[in-house]
């Protein structure tokens, strides 16, 4: 790992003002992604901006159907916390199943989700639930955040700030883990809403999350694990590597997204 | 070059470090705390456990400068002098280690647990050591130590 200058601001404005006056500043959080990146010298920054230090980052708070996590919130918080529990049991039991127990120590949902790895439990939720994503300067829905594997529509230098989730009628996210790293190698997250059943998987896509539309409309009209067994998914633009092809991952979606929809029943 | 300050072990301890200065390099260069081991330093087989303030962390994957006025507990700091933790006194009793090399890193993170989830499941004690990898014991005797060590840790 290179050196760099490391900063501990304790305000969201002084972190923009490190960053923006830093020749390649980057901001770390839980630093279970950044770490080992700087490590393999694939990242090299100047300057690390650690946010640790910024209390309003941290937190989370239910108020008039919406569950609003601070960036810095860590996966371990998000899991064990009572209001997450009973308003998206589904989102409490995504994060305590990344990774392992010092993993989920460590990461923050707003690591999660400015790194969007095409295979990470978070992003999923987001597009299901329709959150919305708060950085320092505006507010992004998730249909907009996400674009394309490890790309979001930050822009260089913004910070992500909460995270709100509005709070669905039913949920569930089921994931095959990768058995080694216990990423997904393909998980699936139904929500029936107000507007209607969305449907997001993570793991598959080569451009990262996205939607299953052949899967909600059957959902739509008829929220059952039924309702999808015949539909046939695509391989088309779904990812083939040493862990499983794009077939096989097709074929995944099916089955993860037929067993999320039963646990939302249950 | 930062100048760090944490409790470790219950003493109060400070060191110049640069900014990417590992925790684990802090505990095992500057304070020869070398029961901290380091096996894979990317983040995947829990050698290098400690606990920061009450939560076990990889401290391969931590910046000496991040643990800054924190209380960090490592493995040496759990006997009570001559007297081992009931979790080491789990391990000896049980054959939960056989070269030794995961062991501290598996203490601190079964030691985490219990006080979390003292009536932790045998499934739950497994899914709680996915980040703690063990490549000789099978894992079984590390499950019945940490069983055993949720009855004498309450006691
Ligand atoms: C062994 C292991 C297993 C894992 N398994 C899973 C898994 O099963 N599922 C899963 O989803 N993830 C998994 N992860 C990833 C984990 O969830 C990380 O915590 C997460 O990807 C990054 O979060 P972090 O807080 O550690 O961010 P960091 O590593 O600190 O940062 C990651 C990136 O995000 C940027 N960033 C961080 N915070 C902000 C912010 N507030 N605003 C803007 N940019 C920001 C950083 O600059 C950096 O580029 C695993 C990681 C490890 C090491
Ligand atoms: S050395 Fe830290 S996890 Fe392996
Ligand atoms: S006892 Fe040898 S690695 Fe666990």
């Amino acid at each position: 790992m290179y050196d760099f200058a490391y900063h501990k601001p304790s305000s969201v404005s002084d972190a923009v003002a490190a960053l923006q006056g830093a020749e390649d500043g980057t901001v770390i959080a839980g630093g279970m992604t950044l770490i080992p990146t700087m490590k393999q010298r694939l990242a090299q920054p100047s300057d690390l901006i650690d946010l640790s230090g910024i209390g309003d980052l941290k937190g989370i708070s239910v108020s008039g159907g919406t569950v609003t996590i601070g960036a810095m919130t860590t996966h371990a918080a998000v899991a064990n916390s009572p209001d997450v529990q009973k308003a998206i049991p589904a989102l409490a039991h995504l994060a305590g199943h990344i990774g392992d127990a010092q993993v989920r120590n460590r990461g923050t949902i707003g690591g999660s989700i400015a790194n969007n790895d095409p295979t990470a439990c978070y992003p999923s939720a987001c597009l299901a639930l329709g959150a919305t994503i708060k950085t320092d300067s505006r507010e992004i829905p998730a249909e907009e955040f996400f674009d394309g594997m490890f790309s979001t529509a930050l822009e260089e230098g913004e910070m992500v700030v909460a995270v709100s989730f509005p709070v669905p009628e039913k949920a569930a996210y089921i994931k095959f883990p990768n058995p080694a790293s216990r990423y997904a190698l393909v998980g699936v997250f139904v929500a029936k809403t107000a507007d209607g059943v969305r449907v997001a998987v993570t793991g598959a896509g080569e451009g990262g999350v996205y939607r299953a539309s052949e899967l909600e409309g059957p959902l739509s009209s008829n929220f059952s694990a039924d309702a999808i067994k015949d539909v046939k998914l695509s391989a088309d633009g779904l990812n083939s590597d040493i862990h499983a092809s794009s077939a096989y991952r097709a074929h995944l979606v099916g089955v993860m997204a037929r067993r999320a929809v039963e646990a939302a029943n249950a | 070059m930062p100048t760090v300050s944490m409790t470790v072990n219950g003493k109060k301890v400070s060191g110049e470090v640069e900014g990417r200065t590992l925790l684990v390099q802090f505990l095992r260069e500057n304070l020869r705390l070398t029961g901290t081991h380091v096996g894979c330093d990317t983040s995947q087989c829990g050698a290098c456990v400690v606990h920061l303030n009450g939560d076990s962390v990889k401290s391969c994957t931590m910046l000496a400068a991040q643990a800054d006025g924190a209380e960090v507990t490592t493995i040496e700091g759990l006997a009570d002098g001559e007297t081992l933790h009931p979790m080491q006194e789990a391990f000896r009793e049980h054959h939960g280690l056989q070269c030794g090399f995961c062991t501290p890193g598996m203490v601190m993170s079964a030691v985490d647990l219990v006080k979390k989830n003292p009536k932790a499941s045998e499934a739950e004690i497994r899914e709680w050591l996915e980040g703690n990898i063990c490549r000789c014991t099978g894992y079984h005797n590390i499950v019945k130590a940490i069983q055993h060590a949720q009855t004498t840790m309450s006691a």
